[in-house]
């Protein structure tokens, strides 16, 4: 029983105090912030080797086939076996590619990837950095991709690349309206930019039912977009294997190329995290207003469960899309964004303000 | 139709020109187009073939008759017992040999179960072109239990060579019957899977309607056959105009559709596998029983002459000609190949299209390269 | 119309050409100048209408060759064979009838690369099964090549 009662804030903090007792403050907080990284970066890698291997597994099963079964009791080191792979595969570059960005390009989209986790509140008390611009920051910061997909294309020296990077840019740039305004619409109700006062004021009811017919629709807007950002499929015609071979990571192999891969995996991780933490209500459990025994029940339930819960019923979701639809061609593509999805945003954000003014949320 | 410009004039600066192929995941086979391109617009292309030239029609010239045919299996491999069917009724049709009825229908079951296992790979590789992967799978489940039919009556998976001069080789295996009863059965189940999966998808209707379209002249002027030309509203299929084989006694519908774009090619195939169904339903449970063929003397020797025999294959069109000196070898036997007419038609389809729209036109036609080759 | 209206109609048309029979189609003999004025008749003529062009190949017959064409008619549903014979073998030529059926672009590229038979006014004749280097044309009688076994 006293393993229930000891929560991850607890931890957390019984680190912080020792930290503080044994090492001078600065020190102290110099090797918080290192064990904060490393924290993050492990997070990032164990999701990414899970999601790959969960991609292909519910792949598998929804195409009637087993997924990977032979590397590992039910093919769980498969993830594994690839990583040591691309780990001892050769850096390329091709001859006439411009060295400098081609090697920086990588980086730059891994290193945007993860700093999009600090503002994220994983359990009641565990954040890495508690600012008041949280879901900002965010936004802001995984648009700076675009210049590393850019970069890459470009650096190539090859067309297919070029071709692949310009309508990723496109696209990126494209959605991020969408998926912006669709945020905006909850922070509108809110009142808040600030990851942790979203979380708390979705105590009594999750925001996507409480903001109901602004909040549904901001939802359905926010997945279309964000499946969007992370080029995958139905809007993966960067990477359409058909058309351009690879689009713009055609010229990297080993190591280089695993970075794209692993930063389009974090991304939807990020994604779909800050889509549960928006939407419906982060690490906070389901709640019905007036129902105080049932709410006592899903309390016992610890946040960090309800967390990552939502967090992979959203990945799942995003996955089943790529096995189901075929692929938009890129006019019908930015047409969908520029004439769809950006007017329905737009009324749909003057529809919140104007529920939040006259106070018709539930 | 105006007269074809020669590629390389191209007053457009701003062009650049990309090689498609000839490795790459999309041709169905091993084709190379040389595209160009202005921005994502095509604006001219030039196929490149040869690759996969075997020279069968020189090989023919030194080869008998009952050898000729082992060799059309690979020619448009995914409809390898019609091929072998031409053949063999060019020889038939030269030496006056009749055909056992029980012959007969085996030979129209089997063009049929191929007809639909073409069909079938056909669907799962458009799925797999424009993006949707689940498709391909389903696709093959089906197609699957046919090859495991054609295993256990013919032998083989791909290349019968099933269907000879006289008759077929071997009698049908006595499971034959219930196994194709059993498999229509579950095809029937699986076939609205499949529209309610593809079919109904609005973004698969937006990226098929209205592209790539043929009009019914150049559909004529290029000599299309098969369901690119009956989309485009000619009623060519040789199964109902020139009837072989029983042909003229069984029910079946010709489809035919008038637009000429991607969205009809599609839909054109997919009503097509129905009507194979039916007539497979038709023959199924009265086969006539009898011999299974008949046998030919020695090595067999086609009297001198000129004979053309055509036969619907499931891209369409396939001529024979065979051209003999009265000798156990062939003179000429050329073989009008109907993907040779259908890519001949891919230039006027792409000029002004996407380079997105290329893989759908080119999954919508259907080209199956050592076919073109030969 | 049937094989002996067919027949009788191309003997009143072109009482100079030579008709004949295969076995299953009327074969009409044209001298190779004639070709291109005889195939637009043919076509566009109401009694006819053979609008389209089912298979255009050549034979060599050793000491000459014959381009053959296979035509079809949709709306009257008869069909016909023209040849035509070329006797110079080392420079055989004949008009292309692309103008006519934008088809036989293919056929008559095929042509050139396995006999050499060469059509004027085609837009772009090219070898483009074998290669531009390839020594020879395979598909003549007389053909030989140091690689081929005989059987």
């Amino acid at each position: 029983m006293t393993l229930l009662t000891i929560s991850l804030a607890d931890i957390i903090h019984s680190i912080d105090t020792w930290l503080n007792q044994t090492l001078s403050p600065t020190l102290a907080f110099a090797a918080e912030l290192v064990l904060g990284g490393v924290a993050i970066i492990g997070l990032v890698i164990v999701m990414a080797i899970l999601m790959v291997y969960a991609e292909r597994k519910v792949a598998g099963f929804m195409q009637m086939r087993y997924g990977p079964n032979r590397v590992g009791k039910w093919g769980t080191l498969q993830a594994v076996a690839d990583v040591l792979k691309l780990f001892m595969k050769e850096c390329l570059t091709p001859k006439n590619a411009d060295k400098l960005m081609f090697a920086i390009a990588p980086f730059l989209v891994t290193a945007v990837s993860f700093m999009t986790f600090a503002p994220m509140s994983f359990a009641p008390g565990v954040q890495f950095w508690d600012i008041n611009i949280g879901v900002f920051f965010i936004t802001a910061v995984s648009s700076l991709s675009v210049i590393g997909i850019l970069m890459a294309g470009w650096s190539s020296n090859n067309k297919y690349a070029l071709l692949g990077s310009m309508r990723s840019g496109a696209q990126i740039v494209s959605y991020e309206l969408s998926a912006g305004l669709s945020l905006i619409t909850i922070v509108l109700m809110v009142g808040s930019l600030s990851v942790k006062d979203i979380i708390m004021s979705q105590q009594d009811l999750w925001w996507i039912f409480k903001g109901h017919i602004p909040a549904i629709v901001a939802f359905v807007v926010y997945i279309i977009a964000s499946t969007a950002e992370l080029n995958r499929a139905p809007f993966d015609l960067a990477e359409a294997e058909q058309e351009l071979t690879a689009g713009f990571h055609t010229e990297y192999s080993g190591m280089q190329f695993a970075m794209f891969f692993l930063s389009e995996y974090s991304n939807m991780f990020v994604l779909s995290m800050l889509a549960s933490t928006v939407f419906l209500g982060g690490w906070m459990p389901f709640h019905i207003p007036g129902l105080d025994g049932f709410n006592h029940a899903m309390d016992f339930i610890p946040g960090v469960v309800w967390f990552f819960g939502k967090t992979f019923a959203i990945i799942f979701l995003i996955m089943w899309f790529r096995w189901t639809f075929p692929r938009l061609r890129i006019d019908q593509l930015l047409k969908l964004e520029w004439k769809y999805l950006l007017p329905v945003s737009i009324v749909n954000m003057i529809i919140a303000a104007l529920i939040t003014l006259l106070n018709w949320q539930l | 139709m105006e007269i074809i410009k020669k590629f390389t004039e191209s007053e457009d600066e701003q062009s650049f020109v990309i090689n498609i192929g000839p490795q790459h995941p999309s041709t169905h086979g091993v084709l190379h187009l040389k595209m160009r391109l202005n921005g994502e617009t095509v604006v001219d292309v030039e196929p490149n073939l040869g690759y996969i030239h075997r020279g069968i029609e020189k090989m023919n010239e030194a080869l008998t008759y009952k050898q000729c045919v082992h060799l059309t299996s690979r020619m448009d491999y995914l409809s390898a017992h019609m091929n072998n069917q031409a053949v063999s009724l060019a020889v038939e049709k030269g030496m006056q040999i009749e055909v056992p009825e029980r012959a007969k229908a085996i030979r129209i079951i089997m063009a049929e179960l191929q007809r639909l296992a073409s069909h079938q790979l056909w669907w799962g590789c458009l799925g797999l072109d424009m993006g949707a992967v689940t498709p391909f799978f389903l696709g093959f489940r089906e197609r699957e239990t046919i090859l495991e039919i054609f295993e256990e009556s013919t032998g083989n998976r791909l290349t019968m060579s099933y269907i000879t001069p006289g008759g077929v080789l071997q009698d049908i295996h006595p499971n034959f019957v219930a196994d194709v009863k059993k498999w229509i059965a579950q095809f029937k189940k699986n076939l609205p899977e499949f529209d309610q999966l593809y079919t109904g998808n609005v973004i698969v209707q937006s990226r098929l309607k209205g592209i790539g379209i043929l009009s019914t002249e150049d559909a004529l002027s290029f000599g299309t056959c098969g369901p690119v030309a009956r989309a485009s509203g000619i009623a060519c299929d040789v199964r109902k105009r020139f009837p072989y084989d029983g042909y003229e006694k069984l029910q079946f519908d010709e489809i035919i559709y008038h637009g000429g774009d991607c969205w009809d090619r599609y839909m054109v195939r997919m009503d097509e596998m129905k009507q194979s169904i039916s007539i497979i339903e038709q023959l199924i449970d009265n086969i006539p029983s009898g011999a299974y063929r008949e046998k030919l003397k020695g090595v067999p020797k086609v009297p001198e002459g000129e004979y053309y025999q055509r036969v619907e294959t499931a891209r369409g069109e396939l001529g024979v000609y065979l051209v003999s000196d009265g000798g156990s070898k062939p003179y000429r036997l050329k073989y009008r190949t109907p993907n040779f007419a259908n890519l001949s038609a891919l230039r006027s389809m792409f000029i002004g299209q996407k380079i997105g729209d290329m893989v759908a036109i080119m999954s919508t036609l259907d080209l199956i390269i050592p076919d073109i080759d030969r | 119309m049937s094989r002996e209206e067919l027949k009788s109609y191309l003997t009143e048309t072109f009482p100079s050409f030579k008709v004949e029979d295969t076995f299953d189609f009327p074969l009409l003999w044209v001298p190779k100048e004639e070709i291109v004025g005889v195939l637009t008749k043919l076509k566009k003529d109401d009694a006819t209408q053979l609008n389209f062009l089912m298979c255009q190949t050549a034979v060599d017959r050793k000491t000459y060759f014959e381009v053959v064409y296979h035509l079809h008619s949709y709306p009257l549903k008869h069909d016909m064979v023209v040849k035509v014979q070329l006797d110079d073998r080392d420079n055989a030529e004949v008009d292309s009838i692309v103008s006519l059926w934008a088809g036989a672009e293919f056929y008559e590229n095929e042509m050139y690369d396995l006999f050499g038979i060469r059509f004027n006014g085609h837009p772009h004749l090219r070898r483009f099964m074998l290669g531009d280097e390839w020594p020879g044309f395979p598909l003549r009688k007389d053909y030989t090549d140091e690689h081929m076994i005989s059987l």
